[in-house]
């Protein structure tokens, strides 16, 4: 497998390198549950969250993995950037980058960000903790562990993602995923708020919420920003809204009783989604919280080299040895 | 006193091949020069003081560029008068129109002679400005257009934005043509396109930025083209990117209204794909389109209705571009690769070489009233001599421009101006400006 040089979208990274993130963030889920919860992986490494965007859940959720692993974390929000005072992305960037830190996570309201950043970044490894509304791929792996723990295998299952596509890096990411991993995507919205031409990703496009439900094995709902998606027109109300596209009880009925429910946060109660059925017996948000934190260790770990150290270790060990075998000769 | 000499002195091209579409000349010939006037064309022996061997080489009018951004006066880092006439003269074009979206805006007498006056200081490149419609470009009140056009202005746009308002176009319409005065439109509905990016589509979906749909610039266009007719006036569609605009100029021209149209070498040459990878240097307004579109803009070049070639040369700084996609700003550089880019439409049986060559000087020439464009004896020297087969490669750090932002860094070009000849002098010649 091609080791991760950075994580800045599903585009880049591939089926393997996917469920060898999973598979190393699976034993970090159990690490976050012991009383202590410490591992020396990241021992000596640092990780600067920066970050353009509020975030509470995805900042700490990085903030914590690092810490975790024994990493030195440093977190930069947008209020206290120097790029209020007018230093451009790149030279934020540069500026961080010259600290030498060996991981830069970065979101950022503009797509690319990340991508950008890391063209020019040679020594740090770039995570993209979510750029604009192109992709969000640590909440991805997030989900995709979830629902692993939740079904056991992902391949052929049905996600069903409702609600405000055209400005959703998680719908993204996930249609990227979807052909990679091998499940099925149905995505479910107004018009309005579907993207042109997104059915070329090879998913099911539904306007009609209730058309979607039976066959789904998860129902994904994502946040609607209601204020600012009311106020441009992309729909009249929240009441009409959440008649059409809000999760409630009955609508969970109507799918399989298997069926799961995702949010990537935060909840909008009564916008999209129904108390009950977020607080209910198949919702899995608070895991994918939990499971956030696992997968976001997995990728620190995978990017700083915690397994690539041990080796390079052992290979001076070994050096080491024959060097003196062949001093030993000599003598 | 040497450039007194030179102007009086003669100069003689020898054995190119002579494209003069105006006067429907395609022959092996030499072309004499004299007193910054073309003396003969033909088989000339007389001795000159200057001579030019153009054996294998075309001889052409020098080229017309009706669409720059010169930056002057507000963006001397960008660019300014000088640079763009060297980049100019370096592409073969003798003859420029720079849009009015400087800094003062040019929508005053005194600004429109004031960089007519540095062009000719320069001496490389003649400057003819296109001043502002609206007085700031700001949409709201007419700008004094005889005024202007006493002072040089060879048309009037609000270019960088369109004329949005309908009631102001109408009226800018009736007014200009009452004096034969042209406006060139920025087609782009801004409701529709607020906060796009590029062209709204496949790519715009996967990168998950805002897209600016084709339908905002046909919808502008139908409006114009309605207006147009209302007023009998005259209406030129700036840097055509739509394909379904094409259409509409073909009807409005089918029907006999006063209506043209020009297209910039990077929508016939491009498509959304280069900014796949977020590439700034490929983000422009209006937005690279889809192969369809393209393709369009193609068949509207080969049957005529798209009748001129711009490039919409829009230098940035680096500063501006290296910021991502989202942020960058709208443009490319366009003059130093329009001619190898446009050979394309040779190359591919698009157009004849004389069509493509009409398209770069006497079709625009006539649309605006200027004296240029053609090889008739006794018009003013202005000659491009280039070699339609030389390959080279794009080197951003090589352009004339101030500005680098280009999308063919890199990239192999065919075809290249060797000589450029601007009043009779020889202005550049193989690589190098000589003035």
């Amino acid at each position: 497998m091609r080791p991760l040089q950075h994580v800045l979208g599903i585009a880049e990274i591939s089926r393997e390198q996917i469920e060898y993130l999973l598979q190393l963030g699976q034993p970090f889920v159990d690490l976050s549950r012991r009383p202590v919860k410490k591992a020396p992986t990241l021992r000596g490494k640092t990780v600067i969250n920066l970050f353009f965007e509020n975030s509470t859940r995805t900042r700490t959720s990085f903030e914590l993995a690092g810490k975790r692993l024994s990493a030195d974390v440093i977190n930069i929000s947008a209020s206290t950037s120097a790029t209020k005072k007018g230093e451009s992305l790149l030279d934020t960037g540069h500026t961080l980058a010259a600290m030498q830190p060996d991981v830069l996570v970065i979101r950022d309201s503009r797509a690319g960000a990340c991508h950008f950043l890391a063209d020019f970044l040679e020594n740090t490894a770039v995570v993209n903790a979510g750029d604009g509304a192109h992709e969000h791929p640590t909440q991805i792996l997030t989900d995709l562990l979830t629902l692993k723990q939740a079904w056991g295998d992902i391949e052929g299952r049905t996600i069903t993602i409702v609600g405000d596509i055209a400005h959703s890096r998680v719908a993204r990411s996930h249609l990227l995923a979807a052909a990679k991993m091998g499940y099925k995507v149905r995505l479910v919205a107004p018009k309005t708020l579907l993207p042109v031409r997104i059915e070329r990703f090879g998913c099911k496009v539904f306007n009609d919420f209730d058309a979607a439900i039976p066959g789904s094995d998860a129902l994904y709902m994502l946040r609607v920003q209601s204020e600012r998606l009311q106020s441009a027109c992309f729909f009249p109300s929240i009441r009409e809204y959440h008649e059409a596209y809000g999760l409630n009880m009955q609508r969970l009925d109507a799918a399989g009783n298997h069926t799961v429910v995702l949010h990537p946060g935060p909840m909008n109660r009564g916008v999209e989604i129904a108390s009950d059925v977020a607080d209910g017996a198949r919702s899995r948000i608070l895991d994918q919280v939990e499971n956030g934190v696992a997968v976001r260790m997995a990728v620190l770990t995978a990017l700083c080299g915690g397994q690539a150290e041990p080796k390079k270790r052992a290979r001076k060990k070994e050096q080491a040895m024959a060097a003196q075998k062949a001093q030993r000769k000599l003598l | 006193m040497l450039f007194v000499v030179n102007t009086m002195s003669d100069l003689l091209i020898r054995g190119g091949r002579v494209i003069d579409p105006a006067n429907g000349v395609d022959k092996a010939a030499d072309v004499w020069i004299e007193n910054g006037r073309i003396a003969a064309i033909g088989k000339h022996k007389a001795k000159a003081d200057t001579v030019i061997d153009a054996k294998g080489q075309i001889v052409a009018p020098g080229f017309i560029d009706m669409h720059v951004h010169l930056r002057e006066p507000g963006q001397e880092w960008k660019e300014d008068i000088e640079s763009g006439s060297r980049a100019a003269a370096a592409s073969g074009v003798t003859s420029m129109c720079c849009m009015p979206n400087t800094e003062p805006r040019l929508d005053h007498a005194g600004v429109v002679r004031q960089i007519i006056e540095r062009a000719e200081n320069v001496g490389l490149c003649r400057l003819h400005p296109i001043a502002a419609v609206s007085k700031n470009l700001e949409g709201k009140q007419l700008t004094e257009m005889r005024e202007l056009s006493r002072a040089g202005a060879v048309a009037f746009s609000d270019d960088g934005r369109p004329i949005w308002n309908a009631g102001i176009m109408r009226r800018a319409l009736e007014y200009a043509s009452s004096f034969g005065f042209l406006i060139v439109q920025h087609a782009e509905e801004l409701e529709l396109t607020k906060g796009g990016v590029i062209n709204e589509g496949w790519i715009s979906t996967q990168l998950g930025v805002d897209g600016m749909p084709v339908e905002g610039e046909d919808s502008m266009v139908a409006r114009d083209i309605m207006l147009t007719r209302l007023t009998d006036g005259r209406y030129h569609v700036a840097h055509i990117s739509s394909g379904r605009s094409v259409e509409l100029v073909r009807q409005a021209k089918a029907e006999g209204l006063n209506v043209s149209a020009e297209a910039a070498p990077h929508h016939f040459a491009l498509t959304e794909e280069e900014v796949l990878n977020f590439n700034a240097d490929a983000k422009m307004n209006p937005p690279l389109r889809t192969e369809e579109n393209r393709l369009a803009i193609l068949e509207g070049l080969r049957d005529g209705t798209i009748e001129i070639i711009a490039t919409d040369h829009a230098p940035h700084h680096e500063d501006d571009k290296r910021c991502g996609l989202e942020c960058a700003a709208f443009g490319i550089v366009g003059l130093e690769t329009m001619l190898p880019v446009s050979l394309e439409l040779v190359r591919n049986n698009i157009c004849s070489m004389s069509d493509l060559i009409a398209k770069m000087t006497c079709n625009p020439a006539r649309l605006l009233g200027l004296e240029a464009g053609t090889l008739s004896v006794g018009a003013p020297a202005d000659v491009s001599i280039f070699d339609p087969d030389a390959t080279w490669t794009l080197d951003r750090k090589k352009l004339f421009s101030k500005s680098k932002n280009t999308p063919w860094h890199g990239r192999e070009m065919t075809g290249r101006v060797t000589h450029t000849i601007m009043d009779g002098r020889l202005v550049y010649a193989n690589g190098n400006i000589v003035a």
